[in-house]
């Protein structure tokens, strides 16, 4: 379908439903879509940014500067050919109908896709009023912005495109659903964090869009992981003084890491050099503890650490930005929202469980990339492109792919053009050293720029460098699979051993930047645990003083996680807290929703008598 | 060995230990969970006498709206005197309401339509009129919870009240047919007494102890909006609809309007009720209905966002009924359980009525009605 074409059916009660809808616009969801579409299916893809890309690819389009990127242009591209491309669309809700189908729930205020990529559904005639992009936020970005941003944050966030539309539902109806969602950063809490100044490391990555923003800022960037790297290499390389990079754990102790083999090492050694050409420090076992600041971010507190992150000396450190992150909590509510089983992964992050073919425990769900454990874009994609393969293996057993069209490739060769060719071309190429400094993402962040910034959008927000990724158990990428078609068709042996040693990288990432558990020795009792709703600590301790003893309870009686961001932000921090790991996310709603929007999903018939 | 053990750490079971523990008992409370984490954390807090019918559940309503009132001088919770206005669509259900209002005989006043929005100045145009009640309230319930146990420990001698969470009750311990305590998933613990406040669950906790109760939970979704800057609505504002779902028998979707704001700035959007076990899955219907008819009432909330919805499980019985006091089929078992929606608002009138049994005193209302042993046996029932 090309751009400007209408999407296959928009309505629950539609003729025919889409073959497949792929939540989620990063490297696994168009890698999946497009898998899926060149194998002849229906195939719809729904994101909540203004183009496609997710957390890692989402820039406007500096086609030349990374590999991966190219790839991805080019992916998308090719997508936009061949399957409904619904950008600027929230996904808030999946569920399952009787007959078995699946229902996507979206919401936009957006009638006409202004990206280069697609098209949104034809404008709804009656809408008026504000438009998007809020969702974009972050809970501490409205408390910043007093609440009144909700309305106009969209500017920063969507762009002038659909000004003045009033938020309208769109449901997609779907035989299968490729959960695709991504993760967003994890922030810890510690004194000051609700300053202005201080992001998150994917927030970071914003302020690099604005150019003129980020040159002069005197930055430290704190946490642990990767990641750090190519944020800071990003913000140095982008005219930002780096006063330091402050890494809790032991640090770049990478050599004895399977990273070598994958042959990774030109991707650290160019972000070690862009440091070392920066004169910026790169520190271990250290991390900023404090911020201080009357208005916004003056000056932090960085700390020795032992191996448990308790503090052993401290100095302070003038600057007026500061990014911190430690890791990334993947996002699988649509996931849980329709049964799907979970795991707990290596660093204790609900993922979604899945088998050999990236098929969820609920009949006709897939999940590709970060829901599935976190292990970065490559990984990612790889997912994504072998879910598309047994999705389209899945159409082919239930042949029901739509009596209208016929396959455009035939049996095993489902999988063909584009994503064959990617298989030889960017992953085989591991120097992407620059992609990561060009992902910056303008919608919405800006908006949220002087604070910490996590990404509650549905749209993926992958780690730069694989980061992670545990399996489920080597079952996962050995081929114990139960796709339709057979396992052995569905995935040949060597993406099953692509992927397998992917995911224990990313695992074995995992095991080398934990959350160790002297952070809640940072914390006072003032300290914000919750921003959205300004929960201390020392409410959460109250709460456990009154009986709650896991992270639900300490969430009814003192409300952390209650407010715009439903615990994105402060969920991992709270079960830390309450001395549980992370359960799954109960988040019937996972996007803010206009009541207007939801309203207009009520079915006439439904209607009470009175 | 405590003089009452109090299974559930709810709303209804707090009440119990707290009046308990005042009337001079010792008291146990054990719960499989944390504090309040069952039915009293996914309710909306309601505090209602506008809602009941002339009877039993009126009385104990209003007897509890007033006790609602001197614990809430305990502080430690959000208690919102706020009123409720409940609206009529039509002249006929402003009559029936006009009607209704006059035989319950609570403070009330008629509000023609012309003088609806001096009361809700956001309230959608055409509606007949309604009547405001100025003693319903609202509570916020898991902390109300939490601090009546709280109280209940620090307040009446040390050791007077005792929690014991995350211990799963698995059966009753007996001398002869008399209970003597429970046993849980952490050891026995002696009793004179055994409430059961298991909320939902009772059914469950009674069968332990071998005695029939028909308590099912009712599924009922609430909506919870963005919060707002300016309170958009200023009292319990409700459809008479509401009036009729909650003594209705359907096993069917039945919804209606409940909306009001609360002290964080979000709006709580109610009610919907449904018989379909204990099913969590959301239902994006229901949601969507109940979305309808709040836009419908409050059109200023159509550009509002939902943030959240919860669902919770309300304990009905099958004549919307409670059921309080001894069971004369199990010696020494109590129940305290089966409040459908209105458990919240009726926790205080349960706990200081079941205390005076306890204690050996006439009860201030007559319980015949809430008996345990009122229902046929499964079998006929069957």
């Amino acid at each position: 379908m090309t751009s400007g074409a209408m999407p296959h059916d928009s309505g629950p009660h539609g003729p025919e439903p889409y073959d497949l809808v792929v939540v989620g616009g990063g490297p696994a969801g168009v890698a999946g879509a497009l898998t899926a579409a060149l194998a002849g299916l229906r195939v719809a893809l729904v994101d909540s940014g203004p183009r496609l890309g997710g957390q890692y690819f989402r820039h406007p389009a500096v086609p030349g500067r990374a590999a991966g990127l190219d790839r991805f242009l080019r992916q998308a591209r090719a997508l936009d050919a061949r399957a409904d491309v619904l950008l600027r669309h929230q996904v808030w809700a999946a569920s399952r109908e009787p007959d078995g189908d699946l229902l996507i729930h979206c919401a936009t205020r957006h009638a006409a896709a202004p990206t280069r990529y697609a098209a949104t559904p034809t404008p709804n005639p009656s809408a008026t009023l504000r438009d998007a992009g809020a969702m974009r936020r972050d809970g501490g970005a409205m408390r910043e912005q007093a609440g009144a941003t909700h309305r106009d944050a969209a500017a920063a966030a969507g762009g002038a495109a659909g000004a003045g539309r009033e938020e309208r539902a769109v449901v997609l109806r779907a035989r299968r659903l490729l959960i695709a969602t991504g993760a967003h950063d994890r922030p810890l809490p510690f004194p000051g964090w609700d300053l202005p100044g201080v992001l998150t490391a994917g927030g970071a990555q914003a302020l690099l869009k604005g150019g003129g923003v980020v040159a002069g800022r005197r930055i430290v960037v704190s946490g642990t992981g990767p990641f750090l790297l190519p944020v800071a290499s990003g913000l140095a390389g982008a005219g930002a003084r780096v006063l330091g990079v402050y890494e809790a754990n032991g640090g770049l102790g990478l050599a004895r890491h399977p990273l070598l083999a994958l042959g990774k090492a030109g991707e650290v050694a160019g972000y070690a050099a862009a440091l070392a050409r920066h004169r910026v420090p790169y520190r271990t076992r250290q991390a900023v503890v404090a911020a201080h600041g009357e208005r916004e971010v003056e000056a932090v507190t960085v700390a020795r650490l032992d191996r448990d992150w308790n503090v052993t000396a401290t100095h302070v450190v003038e600057c007026d930005t500061l990014a911190v992150g430690y890791g990334f909590v993947p996002q699988i509510e649509l996931g849980t929202q329709l049964g799907c089983q979970t795991r707990h992964d290596v660093d204790g992050s609900p993922v979604l469980t899945v088998d050999a073919t990236l098929r969820t425990t609920v009949p006709g769900v897939w999940a590709a990339g970060e829901p599935v454990g976190v292990g970065g874009w490559r990984l990612a994609e790889l997912e994504g492109r072998l879910a598309g393969r047994a999705i389209a293996a899945d159409a082919r057993t239930a042949g029901i792919h739509g009596t209208a069209r016929t396959f455009r490739t035939a049996g095993t060769a489902a999988t063909s053009g584009i994503a064959s060719t990617a298989d030889t071309s960017g992953i085989a190429s591991t120097a992407d050293t620059s992609g990561i400094a060009s992902t910056a993402d303008t919608s919405g962040i800006a908006g949220a720029l002087p604070t910490v910034d996590a990404e509650p959008s549905g749209a993926p927000a992958t780690s730069g460098v694989p980061a992670t990724g545990a399996d489920v158990g080597g079952a996962r990428a050995a081929g114990a699979g139960v796709g339709g078609g057979g396992v052995v068709a569905v995935v040949p042996p060597v993406f099953a051993r692509r992927r397998e040693r992917w995911r224990a990288f990313g695992e074995a990432l995992q095991r080398a930047y934990p959350v160790k558990p002297g952070w809640q020795g940072w914390l006072r009792d003032d300290t914000l645990v919750c921003r959205c709703e300004e929960v201390p600590l020392a409410r959460v301790r109250e709460a456990q003083a009154l009986g709650a003893t896991d992270a639900r309870s300490v969430k009814l009686l003192a409300r952390p996680g209650m407010g715009w961001c439903q615990g994105r932000i402060c969920g991992y921090a709270v079960s830390c807290l309450a001395g549980e790991q992370p359960q799954p996310p109960r988040r019937p709603i996972a996007q803010p929703v206009t009541l207007g929007a939801l309203a207009s999903l009520a079915a006439p018939d439904d209607h009470p008598a009175h | 060995m405590s003089d009452v053990i109090v299974v559930g750490a709810g709303v209804v079971g707090a009440a119990c230990a707290y009046y308990a523990a005042r009337a001079g008992l010792d008291v146990t409370v054990i719960d499989r969970g944390p504090v309040a984490g069952g039915t009293t954390g996914s309710g909306e807090g309601n505090v209602l006498v506008s809602d009941k019918e002339p009877g039993p559940e009126l009385e104990l309503a209003v007897l509890s709206n007033r006790l609602w009132r001197s614990l809430a001088e305990l502080g430690g919770f959000e208690f919102e005197p706020k009123g409720g206005l409940v609206v009529a669509e039509t002249e006929e259900v402003q009559r029936q309401l006009t009607e209704l209002a006059g035989k319950q005989g609570v403070e009330h006043t008629l509000v023609p339509a012309q003088e609806l929005r001096s009361f809700e100045p956001h309230l959608a145009e055409g509606l007949a009129g309604g009547v405001y009640y100025p003693q319903d309230a609202q509570v916020q319930p898991m902390l109300a919870a939490a601090t009546l146990l709280r109280h209940g420990a620090d307040s009446f001698g040390h050791g007077t009240l005792r929690l014991r969470l995350g211990a799963t009750v698995t059966g009753f311990l007996r001398s002869g047919d008399r209970v003597t305590g429970v046993r849980t998933t952490q050891g026995d613990v002696l009793g004179d007494a055994v409430v059961n406040a298991a909320g939902t669950w009772g059914g469950e906790v009674a069968a332990l102890a071998g005695a029939h109760l028909p308590v099912l939970p009712r599924r009922g979704f609430i909506l919870v909006t963005e919060p707002l800057r300016e309170p958009l609505i200023r009292h319990k504002v409700y459809t008479a609809a509401y009036v009729t779902n909650v003594a209705s028998d359907s096993a069917g979707l039945e919804t209606s309007a409940v909306v009001e704001g609360t002290p964080a700035g979000t709006v709580l959007i109610g009610a919907s009720r449904e018989r379909v076990g204990f099913d969590r899955t959301t239902s994006v219907p229901v949601l969507a209905r109940l979305a309808e008819q709040a836009v419908a009432l409050f059109p200023a909330l159509r550009d509002v966002r939902a943030i959240r919805s919860y669902c919770g499980f309300r304990p009905y019985c099958p004549d919307h009924l409670p059921v309080i006091g001894a069971d004369p089929r199990v010696p020494g078992l109590y129940h305290a359980c089966g409040h459908e929606g209105a458990g919240i608002g009726l926790a205080p009138a349960t706990g200081h009525l079941l205390a005076q049994l306890l204690a050996g005193e006439r009860p201030d209302l007559d319980l015949h009605p809430f008996r345990p042993d009122r229902f046929p046996a499964a079998e006929e029932a069957a």
